[in-house]
């Protein structure tokens, strides 16, 4: 009898706990549906009736997102595409890099490994605003300033926390099959990529989630080391849209802000377990 | 065992000694590129007085000398700690409670957990111009704006940094909730333990690895925050000093660093970088806390 009571008042107690965050959920949200509504909202109206719904006279239809596409007299698309291109080049080749080099590191025990183990792990605790201006320099001599370049930049800046879980995952896996494939005349080359490589995928898919999220969203190192009159990333393009202008047309600009923000959230709910594994795999390791 | 780890079979590393530079190459490259060679030159230039690299005179420590008597330094340095201390406390105990309610095992526990973690995926810059537009917004029925006021731009930026960081640190205390070992919380609750005896005598000793991973993480993200402080307020309100300087009252240590080297007054790269190498030490410094304290713990366990 006192069982079943208890029982049932730990269900309420569920239901309660159940309601209480599905509010907070709500409330959560709210930001980003604000944003969805301003985008349709005149600009004059954006900032004296922001939570108000784009009814009437607010109604903006699809202007703020034509206007959009050209503000800053910088096409919005091309910023779209750098983002695109900096983003899948840096990940790509970090990814390729750092595990063919954590393998070397992890099965050959020499001095010069150690060494530049042990710097990436250093790195990994070093601000970027110590090295902020010396790189932008250092980036401009050897002409690293453009998209397509960029990414040797992220893979020496951001080479640590990739190198530090890949030698950690490595270190965990059997020597065995290697050695077997090295006494059956394969070359490491070959057992890198037929073997090893294989064996990363898990790992790869964390490290990238990782970086995909940094370097999307980075702003400070590709302003610093592009030259923005010609190459601008999303987040430059917004953060120039805003501090540039005295006045700012905010319809306009909360319309990239949710186009910037759509494919994110499209990415995020089609790879979700992927990325919160990631995350958790990265933090637990940095 | 041992003996294995220290001589990988020669089977296969001798072979691929032949192949260190196309394995380590790439990556030494772009990391003397990207990092050791700024770093370097970045120590070396705090003791210089410098417009471009080229021309940098030797001056010692007056730069540090000029960053400790910075005003704006000394505020941004306060400042920043207290937020870091402030937004540390509220995602934190705010991120266990939600991801305690999330272990319980009640309805919609995915749906929750996927929307909490949402902000995450948004940048900074992005973030704080929505922020900044939702503040606006309220505050300008009242007659005002987050501008204005130092202390609405401290909260300001505290109610960003939990509704972004939250759902993060959540995720890391499910995956410590979820390794407390169920038989333990079985036997409290056999011997009649209640739900707050058991959450303060089981689950929290049990879950500390995740604790100080998240404490350390929400520290070392408030000394380095820059893009939210920039995008949000760009350390607006001005206050005018005794000295007839002025001071951006919610400039934190990034963004004060970042603004002496690119900020209107020229000549003054080394005060800059000087700042810069004493941010490092102090958040290099934490990070190295982190590690003696979790191995620590390691070894204990």
């Amino acid at each position: 009898m006192k069982n079943a009571h208890t029982l049932s008042a730990q269900r309420r107690n569920k239901t309660i706990l159940s309601a209480v965050l599905a509010v907070i959920c709500v409330v959560y949200v709210l930001p980003v549906l604000t944003v969805l509504i301003n985008s349709f909202k005149l600009n004059t109206y954006v900032k004296t009736d922001t939570f108000a719904l784009p009814r009437g006279e607010m109604w903006a239809g699809f202007s703020n997102f034509v206007k959009g596409m050209t503000f800053g007299s910088y096409p919005f698309w091309k910023s779209v595409c750098y983002s695109v291109v900096i983003t899948v080049l840096s990940t790509g080749l970090i990814l390729l890099c750092t595990s063919m080099a954590a393998w070397y590191i992890a099965r050959v025990d020499s001095k010069v490994c150690h060494i530049v183990y042990y710097l990436c792990v250093f790195s990994m605790v070093v601000p970027f605003q110590m090295v902020m201006y010396t790189l932008s320099k250092t980036a401009d001599t050897l002409k690293l300033n453009t998209p397509w370049t960029i990414p040797i930049v992220y893979l020496g800046f951001g080479a640590g926390l990739a190198i530090f879980m890949f030698v950690g995952f490595v270190k965990s896996i059997p020597l065995e099959i290697e050695e077997a494939a090295s006494i059956d005349g394969c070359s490491p080359v070959r057992t890198y990529f037929s073997v090893v490589m294989p064996m990363l995928k898990p790992t790869m898919v964390s490290v990238g989630i990782l970086e995909i999220m940094w370097i999307w969203n980075d702003y400070l190192l590709p302003y610093l080391v592009l030259d923005i009159n010609e190459y601008r990333t999303i987040p430059i393009h917004i953060q120039y849209l805003k501090g540039s202008y005295g006045t700012v047309d905010l319809g306009a600009t909360m319309a990239l802000i949710l186009l910037s923000i759509i494919p994110v959230i499209i990415f995020y709910l089609t790879c979700q377990k992927h990325i919160i594994k990631g995350v958790a795999a990265g933090a637990v390791k940095g | 065992m041992k003996k294995k780890k220290h001589a990988p079979s020669s089977a296969l590393s001798r072979p691929l000694r032949k192949w260190w530079w196309l394995f380590m190459g790439p990556v030494v490259a772009a990391f003397i590129i990207g990092f050791v060679w700024p770093f370097i030159q970045g120590i070396y230039l705090s003791f210089c007085q410098f417009r471009l690299i080229s021309d940098a005179k030797f001056t010692g420590v007056s730069n540090y000398v000029k960053a400790f008597n910075d005003a704006s330094f000394r505020h941004a340095f306060w400042y920043t700690a207290l937020f870091a201390v402030v937004s540390l406390v509220l995602i934190n105990v705010l991120a266990f409670a939600v991801a305690y309610a999330l272990t319980q095992g009640i309805k919609g526990s995915n749906l929750f957990r996927t929307v909490f973690f949402m902000p995450n995926l948004i940048g900074g810059i992005v973030l704080g111009y929505i922020w900044s537009m939702i503040f606006d917004g309220i505050l300008s029925r009242y007659g005002t704006s987050i501008l204005l006021q130092t202390k609405y731009g401290f909260w300001g930026l505290i109610i960003l940094m939990c509704w972004q960081q939250i759902g993060y640190m959540m995720i890391i205390y499910i995956a410590g909730l979820q390794s407390v070992p169920e038989d333990m919380l079985e036997a409290a609750r056999i011997d009649g333990a209640s739900k707050s005896q058991t959450l303060f005598r089981v689950t929290i000793p049990n879950v500390m690895p995740s604790i100080t991973i998240c404490t350390f993480l929400s520290l070392t993200n408030g000394f380095k925050l820059f893009d939210q402080n920039l995008a949000l307020t760009a350390g607006q309100p001005f206050q005018i000093q005794a000295g007839g300087t002025a001071i951006k009252t919610t400039e934190m240590l990034a963004l004060n660093i970042y603004n002496t080297f690119y900020g209107q007054t020229s000549g003054s790269q080394g005060v800059a970088q000087a700042k810069a190498v004493i941010f490092f030490v102090l958040v290099a410094g934490l990070g190295l806390a982190q590690l003696a304290y979790t191995r620590k713990k390691e070894v204990q366990q």
